[in-house]
């Protein structure tokens, strides 16, 4: 008893026994069957408030003493010792090729000849598509373009291991993950020339894809705010009980963001089925990431809100792969977030806009670039399996080549949307004023066609 | 008994308990039938939990609301009868749990996203309106938003200058929002069901002193199915000589001027320009005489300052900012050929502002004078209680010692000659 005694405990476990029953009647949909525990936050308040045993817990132990602080139990320490502010040695990174595509583990995820040649094909789709659309940018044709060169085998390992009710929140240098969910070449032209076939309306600058039916959330230039809308979906996906989860793709100036914080701190109290998937490629436009943060990477960051996390090499298809693979299998059946950091080379410039030779030896980018590519590497595994050949890899360049070049083609003759869809989606049903504005313009474009663009269809 | 009349009326610059009194006299001519009064409070609580049991993707968000009931008691009950999943309590991070109110609304749910008080949504502007308000238009109507953000705005009592700032015209601007503003129980009952059933992202600006406040209420506005259409204004009272548009708590002041007899009604004088004043201006009117008259004789009936001058005010109560009811604001205006546009917040690009274009668009030749806007003084809001009350348009005795004399008795005789004149 001694000083607290006035508190009887056994009232405290009743009480919330209690209230967790009756709460339980009230829950209106099938809890996760996926997740073991439901949530229930209340139980967690009183249990960490819990006096009972106080006494008897500062004499556990031998010499350390522990004390129940609210968040749990807590050894003493008689050593003023501050942690480190790094560890010794920086996490390791998980591998499976090596830089000549020799597996180097046997610890990955198999997967068979068609799984392995689609990702194959998609990676050079992805090459060859930002290589041809960079050109046509700098030729005029396109106002804007962002490549992923170098991160291919993120963007198409990482979609590989996913499956489609996955809900992606991409940032925009994830154009693969929507090549591999069936985005056609021509699709990716028609938003990135904003025509009346984009399903976007012309709406966005290039590269902002968004597709319902890909389950791809549309990309928003605002930075890392994909992060907690990933995680506010997941949750709902949670509680809808579904056999999905959520994976949201940022880079590593991202994670200097104030969502970034609230999303990993939010997803580990929700527990919410998402996976966090960073892309370090080493610069945020100009930053290097010795200007970024003075952390060990990312990764370690997933400790201190509570997330499970890895670092995997980013530039190794199978190593992304099996990554993504487990931590999709860990988020649904655990209900909690997972942490992925995939080191990597920005090989291209940030985009259009930007020349990155200014910043940045030309060596060190054609190194990266060359020597050491994701797609050379994974190409060279796959020969070795026995799956491809050279014949197929002239085959297949000079086939997407074509495609890419045709749909761009295509995609600059059509027309632009109608004036219609300025005006359209601001809201569910238009509001009167938007139709009285719409009309009050075409008149003006009818009486003065000369001060409107040619290619600007009324109709 | 004059000075606790004067205390209690000068308390704060509110007089509630006037106010409540002239609320029943106000709204029984309305709701004849039923006596049945329920504050706002219990009008948002009602109204939360019915649409919460109606639709099972309805769910709140937002600190205190859960175990705290609320931090102003809106959520009460609503944690124990849906459970932790429905009803979240989240860390401090407006800008963390407004963005996964938002990714959440992006999924398919309905969430309720309760902000401490509008204030705090500075933090998350940025997902209300680049990760809400533009969704659909940027998705080309892909990715639907149907959430509410919801909370107390404007000034409240002794909060000062970071916790007093209204938002109406801020989030009235933006193409893709829907803003509420509520007066009444039937406003926050019927407003705060359209909001969570509205596929678009609303915002919606309750007050805090009106939590309290009793108003009185119809059968059919009791009933679950009850909503209120988003984008019509409401004409409370009507009138011939001029035209108050108010919303949200200035409603209750604009509908005290013009029926109750008053004490005064002061508003800051706007320093940084020259708005000439015409119709409203009041006289400062001996406040013991006034008092003592009320309290002592039936003091329910007695016509309002501006009844008393002859001059018959409508008011509208606005209720939504955006979509602004332009065509109830003009079709009044040229009924009564003058217009006052009351507010709280700050002057600058204020909802006045708007109302004041929309009419000189519209209803330009059947102004008599030039639009008045009263609104809150141009400075921060400042603590200190009678630096307070000066900063905003609200009814005070001469009993205080600070007396606001915007040269009104000169100028206003030469209005009073000029509408007989007419």
């Amino acid at each position: 008893m001694g000083f607290l005694g006035t508190i009887n405990p056994s009232s405290w476990s009743s009480y919330f026994t209690h209230n967790h029953a009756s709460w339980c009647k009230y829950i209106r949909y099938p809890t996760s069957i996926s997740c073991k525990q439901p949530t229930l936050f209340t139980s967690h308040r009183f249990k960490s408030v819990k006096p009972e045993n106080q006494l008897d817990s500062m004499h556990n132990g031998n010499d350390a003493q522990v004390l129940n602080f609210p968040g749990g139990m807590v050894k003493f320490t008689p050593d003023l010792k501050f942690m480190s502010e790094s560890l010794e040695e920086r996490i390791h990174c998980y591998r499976v090729l090596d830089d000549f595509g020799q597996p180097i583990s046997n610890d990955f995820v198999q997967i068979d000849e068609e799984m392995a040649v689609k990702m194959y094909k998609d990676m050079v789709t992805l090459q060859i598509m930002d290589t041809i659309f960079y050109e046509a940018q700098r030729q005029g044709r396109l106002s804007f373009y962002v490549t992923a060169i170098g991160e291919e085998a993120i963007n198409i390992a990482s979609a590989a291991a996913l499956h489609m009710d996955d809900l992606v929140f991409p940032q925009y240098r994830e154009a693969g993950v929507l090549l591999w969910r069936g985005f056609t070449l021509q699709e990716f032209a028609n938003q990135c020339f904003g025509n009346k076939y984009d399903n976007g309306k012309g709406r966005q600058m290039p590269i902002h894809y968004g597709s319902n039916k890909h389950n791809y959330f549309t990309v928003a230039s605002t930075v890392a705010t994909q992060l907690p809308h990933a995680v506010g979906a997941a949750y709902a996906l949670k509680m809808d009980g579904r056999d999905a989860c959520t994976i949201t793709y940022f880079g590593d100036g991202g994670t200097s963001t104030g969502d970034f914080h609230a999303a990993l701190n939010f997803a580990a109290v929700m527990e919410a089925p998402v996976i966090f998937f960073c892309r370090n490629n080493g610069w945020a436009i100009s930053t290097p990431v010795a200007d970024q943060f003075r952390s060990d990477g990312i990764v370690v960051r997933g400790q201190a809100y509570g997330v499970r996390s890895i670092r995997v090499d980013g530039n190794d298809a199978l190593a992304v792969y099996s990554a993504v693979h487990e931590a999709r299998k860990m988020a649904i059946s655990e209900c909690r977030p997972v942490l992925i950091e995939a080191l990597t080379y920005r090989a291209g410039h940030h985009s259009t806009s930007d020349d990155s030779s200014k910043y940045r030896p030309v060596e060190e980018i054609e190194w990266w670039r060359v020597a050491r590519d994701p797609v050379t590497r994974f190409r060279n595994w796959i020969e070795r399996e026995g799956w491809w050949s050279a014949h197929a890899e002239s085959e297949l360049r000079n086939s997407i080549r074509k495609q890419v070049l045709h749909a761009i083609q295509n995609a600059e003759k059509v027309e632009k949307p109608t004036v219609r869809e300025i005006f359209t989606d601001v809201y569910d049903v238009p509001p009167s004023n938007l139709s009285d504005q719409e009309i009050s313009l075409r008149e003006t474009i009818e009486r003065h066609p000369q001060d409107y663009p040619p290619d600007c269809p009324t109709s | 008994m004059l000075g606790v009349i004067r205390q209690r009326v000068t308390c704060r610059g509110i007089p509630t308990l006037t106010l409540e009194q002239g609320m029943r006299v106000v709204a029984s001519r309305t709701f004849s039938s039923s006596a049945k009064e329920i504050t706002v409070r219990e009008a948002l609580n009602s109204a939360l939990d019915e649409e919460m049991s109606a639709d099972p993707r309805v769910f709140l968000m937002g600190e205190e609301v859960g175990e705290y009931q609320g931090a102003y008691k809106i959520s009460k009950g609503l944690l124990e009868k849906y459970g932790p999943d429905r009803v979240v309590d989240t860390p401090i991070t407006e800008a963390g749990f407004t963005g996964i109110g938002v990714g959440a609304a992006y999924y398919g749910l309905k969430p309720v996203i309760e902000f401490m008080t509008f204030n705090f949504s500075m933090q998350a502007i940025d997902h209300i309106i680049n990760s809400a308000a533009k969704s659909n238009y940027m998705s080309a109507g892909q990715i639907s938003v149907p959430i509410v953000f919801r909370g107390p705005n404007g000034a409240a009592a002794g909060v000062g200058a970071q916790h007093s700032q209204c938002y109406a015209a801020w989030y009235g601007s933006i193409p893709g929002l829907k803003v509420l503003a509520p007066y009444s129980s039937e406003d926050a009952r019927g407003l705060l069901k359209a909001a969570i059933r509205d596929p678009d992202p609303v915002v919606f600006l309750e007050n805090e002193l009106l939590y309290g406040e009793s108003f009185p209420i119809s059968a059919e506005t009791l009933d679950s199915s009850f909503s209120l259409p988003i984008g019509k204004a409401k004409i409370e009272r009507e009138g011939k000589d001029v035209t108050i548009t108010a919303f949200s708590k200035m409603v209750g002041y604009a509908l005290q001027i013009r029926n109750l007899k008053t004490n005064e009604m002061v508003f800051p004088r706007m320093f940084y320009n020259r708005i000439r004043v015409r119709v409203l201006r009041i006289i400062c009117i001996n406040l013991q005489s006034y008092i003592f008259y009320n309290c002592m004789w039936n003091p329910y009936r007695l016509p309002g300052i501006l009844a008393k001058e002859g001059i018959s005010a409508e008011v509208i109560n606005l209720r939504s900012i955006r979509p602004l009811d332009r065509s109830t604001i003009n079709a009044s205006v040229r009924k009564t050929n003058r217009l006052v546009t009351v507010e709280e917040g700050f002057p600058q690009h204020g909802v006045g502002a708007e109302i004041c274009a929309s009419v000189l668009e519209d209803s330009f030749e059947y102004l008599d004078a030039p639009v008045e806007r009263i609104a809150g003084a141009d400075v921060p809001m400042p603590y200190a209680a009678n630096l307070e009350r000066m900063a905003v348009p609200q009814q005070r005795g001469l009993a205080t010692d600070q007396v606001h004399w915007p040269q009104l008795p000169k100028r206003y005789k030469e209005l009073k000659l000029t509408k007989i004149n007419l």
